[in-house]
């Protein structure tokens, strides 16, 4: 354990949907399950999210309206936190004074914190439009605006909003955005994108963390949204299909005899990294898939390194020297690959 | 060739809802703004290019019931193909369920005694996971006992998973005429191209309409495989459809399999598994082609 690892806390109101969000990207609970499966937050839960080399970090599920950080030891060595709110609960007066009390105690531990509010629970009858949501959207950050004037000092703070569904792709992309203000080699990452779709003509790259299907990182050519929720849509699609015909216990029961050995970790850890191996078994270094689209549009995967995927759009005509861009993708690899192990071990 | 189904249930039980999602290419969460049927909706869907389903999506409520077997009647159960009798699994009044129940049963043996007849336990989901095979079989148990004598199948279905795709695809093969046949054709295709498994399902809503292995029991896949790939690649169909792109085909490998699923004849879409790594990917597909064209040739327009 030689640096700790950067912390993400989830902040909000009661029932805003905070544990709801930690549960379906990490946990992999569907969305409605949410509806009954989740009690109220009694105590701040932990989860160590380390499933790929490059994004690890400690994700913080808070209880809702907590307020003991007035003695802020929490925010000390923190870089961001996360506040969730609920769209379908107005007014929002209270919930953003307390937004801004919170951003007013972190700032004074650490200026440059990064806020990042999630305009949470975006679906459903009142938000069938995109207008409706943009509506609310505005009529947050006029609020917060406003609320922070009569505080002393908040004028540079780094408040970022993003409007989220767990029912849709928006907490994905927008948790991604969290996550890769966290990544140290952001920067290179996406260089190394850059030249990779520069070569081969492609038209997107996305790198992403197969487990919770956050990106970590992409070219600099703009997100257009249908085509990372494609992408997105395709992790889904690799990991179910290998996990039906590609489960390595499937082919090979001499490895369940070998696999019987395991008792070394009753311990509660050790426990759950052993089943989420397992579990995550059937992504393997020759994970690879192509999906083709009749708008002349291949979506490419490629297994990177443990559990990250490259994942790009690429038009069938450059797809056809799929030798190239074997290449190319082998390349980025080995560059990936260098980066973690100076990095060094985790 | 028209077939009529009747889908009957308690209201709220969840036959807009299924029907939604097989045939109309709905979400499972689109489902929560559905408004109560009313009386009876037709709706006519085309399978497999020209046999044609004539739903009856009949609305639950009590009232509606009453018409069903007095005025209605005949009108409701005559010449009835397939009956699908919808059970929710959170009912608040189990008994006027089975009133209901052996009423419907009553009318078809009277009207059409040939009809097959199809129980869904539905919205399982709301169960817990470890209590579902008991709950379930108590269940079918008592709809036995309701039976009349009438031979029914029944399945545990809900939306939010893949045995809403196995109970309609088990539902749907029953009024495919040439089914043995077809069948037939897999089997040879599948030893010829040295595949561990091949599976076929209708395009539209891409349930699965006959599948065939070879060595499957050294395999010990999943037996709720078929109906999970249709649930996939449903669900992925469907998010292309919103970037206004058709999907065509996919290739998925890892270290121990290639699975290929490609758009096959003018109503099919097919899948081939392939764990022999001797085999090369060109051969398969050039299997996949040649096999295209003799399906196309004996099953176009049957
Ligand atoms: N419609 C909708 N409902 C949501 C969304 N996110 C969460 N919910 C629902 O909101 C309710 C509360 O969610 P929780 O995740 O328990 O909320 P919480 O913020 O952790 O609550 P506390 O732990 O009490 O602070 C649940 O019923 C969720 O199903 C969303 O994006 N849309
Ligand atoms: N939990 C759960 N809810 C379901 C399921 N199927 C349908 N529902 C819900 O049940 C409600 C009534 O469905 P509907 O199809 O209108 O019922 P109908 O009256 O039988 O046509 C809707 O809110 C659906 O979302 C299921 O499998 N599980
Ligand atoms: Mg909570
Ligand atoms: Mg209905």
């Amino acid at each position: 354990m030689s640096s700790p690892l950067p912390k993400v806390l989830l902040f909000g109101p009661r029932r805003s949907g905070k544990s709801s969000i930690k549960q379906v990207l990490f946990s992999k609970m569907s969305p409605h399950e949410t509806l009954f499966r989740l009690e109220s937050t009694p105590t701040p839960q932990h989860l160590i999210v380390d499933t790929n080399r490059l994004s690890q970090f400690e994700l913080i599920d808070f209880p809702g309206d907590w307020d003991e950080a007035s003695n802020n030891p929490i925010f000390l060595g923190l870089s961001c936190f996360v506040f969730v709110l609920d769209a379908q609960d107005e007014p929002y007066d209270l919930v953003l004074s307390y937004l801004t009390n919170l951003i007013s105690k972190a700032t004074k531990v650490n200026p440059r914190i990064h806020v990042h509010v999630f305009i949470n629970k975006v679906d459903g009858e009142l938000f069938l439009s995109e207008e409706a949501k943009y509506d609310c959207r505005r009529d947050i950050v006029s609020l917060v605006q406003e609320e922070m004037e009569t505080f002393q000092g908040l004028d540079n703070v780094n408040v970022e909003y993003y409007l989220t569904s767990i029912y849709d792709h928006s907490v994905y992309e927008s948790f991604s955005k969290v996550v890769q203000k966290l990544v140290p080699a952001l920067n290179t990452i996406e260089s190394l994108l850059n030249v990779l779709v520069e070569r081969n003509g492609m038209e997107k790259a996305f790198l992403f963390d197969v487990a919770s299907k956050l990106y970590i990182s992409t070219d600099s050519n703009p997100v257009d949204a249908a085509g990372y929720e494609l992408c997105s849509d395709m992790i889904d699609v690799v990991l179910d299909v290998s996990g039906i015909y590609g489960g390595r216990h499937n082919s090979d029961s001499n490895r369940e005899i070998d696999d019987g050995s395991k008792g070394e970790g009753e311990g509660g850890e050790q426990d759950k990294s052993v089943t989420e191996e397992e579990k995550n078994g059937y992504y393997d270094s020759e994970s690879c898939a192509a999906i083709h689209l009749s708008n002349g549009i291949v979506l490419y995967l490629k297994e990177v390194e443990s559990m990250l995927a490259l994942v790009c759009l690429t038009r069938e005509e450059s797809f056809g020297r799929r030798g190239l861009v074997d290449y190319n993708i082998g390349v980025f690899k080995e560059a990936i690959k260098k980066m973690i192990e100076v990095a060094g071990p985790k | 060739m028209k077939k009529k189904v009747l889908l009957m249930g308690k209201a709220h039980s969840g036959k807009t809802s299924m029907r939604s999602i097989i045939f109309a290419n709905y979400l499972a969460r689109d489902t929560m703004r559905l408004s109560p049927t009313l009386d009876v909706e037709h709706h006519h869907v085309r399978f497999l290019g020209n046999l044609v389903l004539n739903l009856w999506d009949c609305g639950g409520q009590d009232a509606f019931y009453e018409s069903y077997f007095e005025r209605d009647r005949e009108t409701i159960f005559r010449s009835v193909e397939l009956l699908i009798y919808v059970f929710d699994i959170e009912s608040d009044n189990p008994e006027k369920d089975f009133d209901h129940f052996s009423g419907v049963l009553e009318a078809i043996e009277e009207n059409s005694p040939d009809a097959r007849i199809f129980v869904l336990v539905h919205k399982m989901d709301l169960v817990h996971e470890d209590e579902r095979d008991v709950i379930f079989e108590d269940r079918q148990r008592i709809i036995q006992a309701h039976s009349r004598g009438l031979s029914l199948q029944c399945f545990a279905t809900s939306i939010w998973d893949e045995t809403l795709y196995k109970a309609w695809s088990e539902i749907v093969t029953n009024l495919i005429p040439n089914i043995q046949l077809l069948k037939t054709h897999l089997d040879d295709f599948c030893r010829i191209s040295d595949a561990d498994e091949v599976v076929l399902f209708e395009r539209a809503t891409f349930l699965v309409i006959a599948h065939t292995s070879q060595n499957a029991a050294q395999h010990n896949f999943d037996a709720h495989r078929f109906e999970k790939i249709s649930n996939i690649v449903k669900q992925f169909k469907l998010s292309c459809g919103k970037t206004q792109a058709g999907f065509q085909g996919m290739e998925v490998k890892n270290s121990l399999f290639s699975a290929f699923i490609d758009a096959f004849t003018e109503n099919t879409y097919i899948m081939v598994i392939v764990s022999d790594p001797q085999i090369e990917t060109a051969a398969t597909l050039i299997n996949i082609k040649n096999a295209r064209e003799h399906f196309e040739k004996n099953f176009a327009r049957s």
